[in-house]
């Protein structure tokens, strides 16, 4: 499956990333390239395979739902780049 | 006297506790090392003057006798790992003014056991990369290099050429899909990633977060056990974090080997194999026959897919990973009109091309209508690669493979740079480890005509270092190998 342009802007936009206009297809080749690459993959017989999400056997354990740490609204803000009155400030949402 | 930079871990814990050497002085040697040795562009940020007050502390506790495991060694910490209230800023732009509030759990465990922190040591932007010239901060240089100036490795350049150069007694890594094993193969040095599990991920910037895996890049593979034994446990705060029971590795070195079974791959064996390597394969074999382990052959089938199956999987989940990069919670903002043109301006602008070329790779990988087509269908390759490992492993207990197929190339390397994937196939011997969630070393075997290192790799069962570390431990007195 190769991309064209469009896919690639599509994409890029999913991606929260802008691609030059001029590097479109230099970035579409690249993508196309890899994909090929990949697609390898379609020579395997894969049927009746479970997918393999995690190597970890062990099963997840559950904790009580309290809280372990709280009242650190500094430390949490302390790498904002934009804060204010305890809040990240982030530009206008909702009109 | 004889520069104490050159002493292992091991050995300078024998000195400091017959108080032969004060931390003070060891410390202050290393700082001097990373001084004389910048060129080498190892260090990203430099802690001299805090690793100096802790040296002091590290001193009276020899004196009153309350010294722990690692009291007074002075590390390198990649630029990874959370540290508390000093720059982290995982070699990219967008984070490079963060300061941790917390610490990770394996350098908190560290400092737990009184190990010194001389600074951060570079690395390939996120971890993405395989020979640290994605870095923000520019490539680190190889200490081999003669008069080319040679790729470290990566993405744990930093970590490697530091231990290389002696500029920290050892180095804390990452490993995703080589991460520790192939810039310790690049630099003569020993770096081990332990099975899935072992080293807590929390406070360890995520790049694909069911690979990831932290360990140590010591001097030797003594160093190595002293390391890990510190850095692993079980932690809460990761939910992937194994309760297995944890060894004391250090107790697997100068085991015997007599009768244990190592096994070769035919398939990480094609025609086309750099000779010198196979050369240096079958001589890590000698050895270990000589220390009387019997050397078989053994089938990984599946071993071609396992680069194009990494190269899904660990995009995919760097892609979710770093959505977290917004400009918002931390890291450097630019702004635009609106929320989303800010997301894009700041991601646009703070990541560099590789991480943005697997971005886009991972996202795609994962959008409505390629899942199945793509990520799934690695997932499920993954398991076949895994089950390769399971039958393998009813036959051997041990796999020897050379950690890389190449020798430390020159930095900026045109074959390498032109496209990505020349650069992917380097990776050939280790992802396969991550994507099964393996433990594997790599240690040094010896050196090519050009004079540059090679590294074999020792690959375990899961939760089974201790037979790398006694296998490894063999390897490492028959190789003899003569560190920088």
């Amino acid at each position: 499956m190769a991309v064209d342009n469009d896919m690639v802007r599509n994409i890029a936009f999913l991606s929260r990333l802008s691609v030059k206009q001029d590097k479109l297809e230099e970035t579409k080749q690249e993508f196309n390239k890899i994909l090929a690459w990949v697609e390898e993959l379609g020579e395997v017989n894969t049927d009746n395979v479970e997918p393999l999400v995690s190597v970890n056997n062990e099963s997840l354990l559950l904790r009580e739902d309290e809280v372990t740490a709280g009242q650190m609204s500094e430390k949490v803000l302390a790498n904002a780049p934009a804060k204010e009155f305890g809040y990240f400030v982030v530009p206008k949402v909702v009109e | 006297m004889e520069n104490l930079t050159n002493l292992t871990v091991n050995e300078s814990l024998k000195k400091l506790k017959a108080k032969e050497i004060s931390p003070i002085e060891l410390t202050q040697a290393y700082i001097d090392k990373m001084a004389d040795n910048a060129k080498y562009n190892a260090y990203v940020t430099q802690t001299a003057e805090q690793a100096i007050e802790a040296a002091k502390e590290a001193e009276k506790k020899y004196m009153n006798g309350t010294n722990r495991p690692l009291e007074g060694i002075a590390l390198g910490i990649k630029d990874l790992f959370c540290t508390k209230g000093i720059r982290t800023t995982a070699c990219s732009h967008i984070i490079d003014n963060f300061v941790p509030q917390y610490e990770s759990t394996v350098t908190q465990n560290l400092l737990d056991d009184g190990a010194i922190f001389l600074g951060k040591l570079n690395l390939d932007e996120f971890a993405m990369g395989g020979s640290n010239e994605t870095s923000c901060f520019g490539p680190v240089v190889n200490p081999w290099s003669k008069e080319t100036k040679l790729v470290a490795g990566g993405s744990s350049g930093g970590s490697a050429a530091a231990v290389a150069a002696k500029m920290c007694a050892a180095a804390t890594g990452t490993d995703t899909g080589g991460s520790i094993r192939e810039p310790a193969a690049f630099c003569g040095v020993t770096g081990i990633k332990p099975t899935y599990g072992r080293c807590s991920r929390y406070g360890i910037v995520a790049f694909a977060s069911s690979l990831d895996q932290a360990g140590p890049i010591c001097k030797d593979v003594t160093d190595c056990a002293l390391l890990l034994n510190s850095m692993a446990s079980y932690d809460a705060k990761d939910s992937t974090s194994s309760k297995n029971e944890i060894p004391d590795f250090s107790s697997f070195i100068g085991k015997d080997i007599k009768g244990l079974k190592v096994g070769i791959p035919v398939e990480y064996r094609p025609d086309g194999l750099n000779a010198e390597v196979a050369e240096y394969w079958d001589k890590a074999a000698d050895i270990l026959k000589a220390a009387g382990a019997e050397v078989i052959s053994i089938n990984l089938p599946h071993t071609k897919y396992a680069l194009p199956t990494y190269y899904v999987i660990a995009p995919a989940e760097a892609s979710s990973n770093l959505a977290r990069y917004d400009g918002v919670r931390y890291g450097n903002r630019v702004e635009g009109n609106g929320l989303d043109e800010l997301y894009i301006n700041t991601r646009t602008a703070g990541f560099g091309a590789e991480v943005k070329r697997r971005i886009l790779i991972g996202t795609y990988v994962l959008s409505a209508g390629y899942y199945d087509a793509y990520y799934l269908k690695a997932q499920k390759v993954r398991r076949l690669i895994k089950n390769d490992f399971d039958e393998a492993f009813k036959k051997c207990d041990i796999i020897l493979t050379p950690t890389s197929p190449i020798e430390p190339f020159a930095i900026g390397d045109t074959k390498m740079l032109e496209n990505p994937i020349n650069m992917y196939l380097n990776d050939v011997f280790t992802v396969s480890v991550n994507l099964a969630g393996l433990p594997a070393m790599s240690l040094p075997i010896g050196l090519s005509k050009n004079g540059l290192p090679f590294g074999m790799q020792l690959i375990g069962k899961a939760f089974d270092e201790g037979t790398i570390f006694k296998t490894a431990y063999q390897l490492e007195r028959g190789a003899n190998f003569v560190r920088m």
